[in-house]
């Protein structure tokens, strides 16, 4: 099945909200071998003005997986898992994630362009906190295969 | 910050990767796509090996110029283009290398560019950060 251009134009419910926890902040900037203390240490943090630690900028990935399970969750989108390549990701920030934060992601399709026997999907997924208050956008451009 | 000239390099620094690394990254991320930690997999779909994480690399770049920041929150925006692996090998690892130099100033603000090499090889395309640097 090659992938369904009728996606374009196609936004998804918001996601459950997820809570941003401090040790899962202190895991992930251990994991992208982040340094700096106010990714770890709560008062390094506050003496910036922040609540608690702050996440490393592609943080917000987390987010956006949750809401391209739902694409890839949609029996008509024609995407297949072993046939995905990421091609591009872009974050567009109106402030840091910081742990404490309730985030939801709703995710737009933004672009479906066939390339040979694939396609290149843009998303986007947009990113609010307890307020409703943006916090980031993710964009991702996600190359699928086509069938052999 | 305010005296930022184009060509400047901002911050540099090396990353050893290992295995280890990755399925901790796997972990934290919620990535478990078993290309980043089983050979065989990831011979299976054609890759000549286990591949890091373009997310992983695309993080521990940006996090490069974190310290020099002094503040996550003056990254406005940050994009790159994945246009090669970075292979880990199982007993040597893979040794990544970024450079963060000036590439624009404007009125508050500075566009940071990151050129992240594996040995020769550059694996991450147009890895620009933009900051907010009044």
């Amino acid at each position: 099945m090659p992938v369904n251009t009728e996606l374009v134009g196609r936004v998804f419910p918001p996601t459950a909200p997820y809570i941003v926890g401090r040790e899962k902040v202190r895991e992930f900037a251990r994991a992208v071998f982040a340094t700096d203390p106010q990714h770890v240490d709560p008062a390094a943090a506050q003496a910036l003005g922040y609540a608690d630690v702050v996440a490393p900028p592609t943080f917000a990935m987390v987010i956006q997986d949750l809401t391209l399970q739902q694409l890839l969750a949609e029996p008509d989108s024609g995407i297949v898992l072993e046939r995905l390549i990421h091609a591009e990701q872009r974050f567009r920030y109106t402030r840091p994630i910081v742990a404490g934060d309730e985030l939801v992601g709703t995710l737009s399709v933004t672009g479906v362009r066939a390339v040979g026997k694939g396609a290149m999907v843009t998303s986007e997924a947009e990113v609010t906190d307890a307020s409703g208050a943006h916090v980031v956008t993710a964009t991702s451009i996600l190359l699928v295969g086509g069938d052999e | 910050m305010t005296d930022l000239q184009i060509g400047d390099v901002v911050a540099e620094r090396d990353v050893h990767l290992t295995r280890e690394a990755l399925v901790r990254y796997a972990g934290a991320s919620g990535d478990f796509n078993p290309i980043h930690y089983r050979d065989d997999i990831a011979q299976r779909v054609g890759l000549p090996g286990v591949l890091a994480h373009g997310m992983l690399t695309m993080g521990l770049a940006v996090e490069t110029v974190v310290p020099w920041l002094g503040d996550a929150g003056r990254i406005l925006e940050y994009g790159v283009r994945f246009t090669r692996p970075v292979l880990v090998d199982a007993e040597d690892g893979a040794d990544v290398h970024v450079v963060a130099a000036v590439g624009a100033v404007s009125d508050g603000e500075a566009r940071i560019d990151l050129t992240v090499t594996f040995g020769e090889t550059t694996v991450l395309g147009k890895a620009q950060v933009r900051v907010r640097t009044a």
